[in-house]
């Protein structure tokens, strides 16, 4: 793999382990043990209950566009290279919304409501982007 | 404890040249909007018992409030930096009527100064972080996003976000000290390129160099000052905090929670406002807000600032001096400035005629943060 020169992810304490599951294509998040509020971004406490009991349980990887982008103006070199890109918010089947990318799918045809699922993309050996593209696309 | 509301004003407006000011650094627009504001109020250093500052966006050292005072020759006083992006430029005013209030001083300085445009690369240019990742940097690109699920809840259309960008240039058309002051049709508007879509180059506010600073002291003692005192009737603050893509809405916004707390402490409505400075860091912004006022109805702003209904002369002239859009990037203290100016009856070719009251939003983030100011002369 030639070296990845775009923007890298920077786990924290709180967001570490998120980031190791996807380096395995898992996507994770932390669901509480006592109310069973699945919570996103990680932290230390669920915000509902205040319970401080939580697994990193498995997501079904499926969801629907909640809004979205296009970049066209490029922010920075990397970025020059791969304008236009679109960028969404993608409200997953188990509640929490991410921001990701929309990939495999043309601009145009992108749209508010549309099914979509995860689809992990390695940029280095320590991460790989859980990214979006159309449900059921090969 | 009664009502804050009238019991303190804004006595003294003040700003350095705004646009590409080489040669002065953000301390140094501070010191030189707080020196104009003083002047405009007829007040010294030696008055100035309280300073409140809103850190530079582009970068800032901590304890930046106290280099401020240190530079202005203030020292044993009351001083802060606030942090809520945009929306410190409201709230600013707010806590200084409540130290004013408290007895922790008397009379307090508000500024804001940067030099995103001939200063160091600071925050502007940042690439590093879980978002950054997905290439989501800069500030169009959240904006965007929640004018997008304005679009398809509500239809809202470009050419209607494009009307605000008109409107405003139109009034900076009128300002000399505007950083861009050469008319705009809608055609441009829609010609301009794709930043984010779905906004054009002319969706985005200006990134400018500058300084503002506004006075603010208790109404006895306005009373007794060079200008005609400018009231504070209302307020509110509201915050909604979370990430962009945890937000419980995009299309409502802070402005909702902390227009209400306004009007309720004003005592006004809608109906009462002569002429509004709405934070238009994008033209969306500027669109929600109106809606999140009250201006009209939720949805409805895309008709609503149409046809001339927020130009001077129409119903409700908003950004009369030409907002974030067209006079200057800095984020809002010019808004706060003009709504003084309005109310005075200083602002020539576009003053709003036997202007009363005016309403100023400020807000920050991506819609992260909201605060509302009501004025009355």
């Amino acid at each position: 793999m030639t070296e990845y020169a775009g923007p890298l992810p920077t786990p924290t304490i709180d967001t570490a382990p998120f980031w190791e599951h996807c380096r395995k294509h898992e996507l994770r998040m932390q669901k509480c043990l006592d109310c069973g509020h699945v919570r996103y971004p990680a932290s230390v406490i669920c915000p509902k209950c205040y319970s401080e009991n939580s697994e990193w349980a498995s997501m079904s990887g499926k969801g629907t566009i909640y809004s979205w982008v296009v970049f066209h103006q490029a922010y920075g070199a990397f970025f020059a290279g791969i304008v236009p890109y679109a960028v969404a918010i993608v409200e997953l089947a188990e509640g929490p919304r991410m921001l990701t990318n929309i990939i495999a799918c043309p601009l145009d045809e992108i749209d508010i409501g549309m099914p979509v699922e995860v689809a992990f993309e390695d940029i280095t050996a320590e991460f790989a982007l859980p990214k979006f593209r159309p449900l059921g696309k090969p | 404890m009664g009502s804050l509301g009238d019991k303190y004003a804004i006595v003294g407006v003040g700003h350095t040249k705004l646009g590409k000011v080489p040669g002065v650094s953000s301390i140094g627009f501070n010191v030189l909007a707080i020196k104009a504001a003083l002047e405009d109020a007829g007040l010294t250093r030696e008055d100035v018992d309280g300073v409140l500052v809103k850190y530079p966006t582009s970068g800032f050292s901590s304890l930046f409030s106290g280099k401020l005072c240190q530079a202005l020759g203030i020292t044993n006083k009351l001083m802060a930096v606030i942090d809520l992006a945009g929306a410190t430029i409201g709230t600013m005013v707010q806590y200084a009527a409540m130290a004013i209030d408290a007895g922790l001083a008397t009379t307090v300085v508000c500024s804001y100064g940067d030099n995103p445009l001939t200063g160091p690369p600071g925050t502007y240019g940042r690439v590093n972080s879980d978002d950054a990742a997905f290439g989501f940097v800069g500030a169009p690109a959240g904006y965007a996003m929640a004018a997008r699920r304005h679009m398809k809840e509500y239809g809202t259309t470009s050419e209607q976000l494009g009307a605000i960008a008109v409107a405003f240039r139109k009034h900076a058309s009128m300002n000399r000290n505007a950083q861009m002051q050469k008319p705009i049709t809608l055609e441009d508007h829609q010609r301009s390129r794709w930043v984010v879509e779905p906004f054009h180059l002319l969706d985005c506010c200006l990134v400018s160099d500058g300084g503002a600073a506004v006075v603010v002291t208790s109404a006895e003692r306005a009373k007794t000052l060079n200008k005609k005192p400018v009231y504070v009737m209302g307020w509110g603050q509201a915050h909604p905090a979370w990430d962009i893509a945890q937000r419980e809405s995009l299309t409502v916004t802070g402005a909702k929670r902390s227009g209400e707390m306004a009007f309720k402490m004003a005592g006004v409505s809608p109906k009462d406002i002569d002429l509004a400075e709405i934070y238009d860091c994008f033209t969306y912004t500027a669109l929600v807000t109106l809606e999140d006022y009250g201006f009209c109805k939720k949805g409805e702003g895309g008709s609503f600032v149409q046809n001339g209904r927020i130009e001077l002369g129409g119903e409700l002239p908003c950004n009369t001096a030409g907002g974030l859009l067209s006079e200057s990037g800095m984020p809002g203290m010019l808004l706060l400035v003009e709504a003084v100016r309005q109310l005075r009856g200083e602002c020539g070719p576009r003053q709003v005629n036997n202007a009363e009251i005016a309403i100023a939003s400020s807000q920050g983030g991506i819609l992260t943060t909201h605060a509302t100011l009501i004025l009355r002369r």
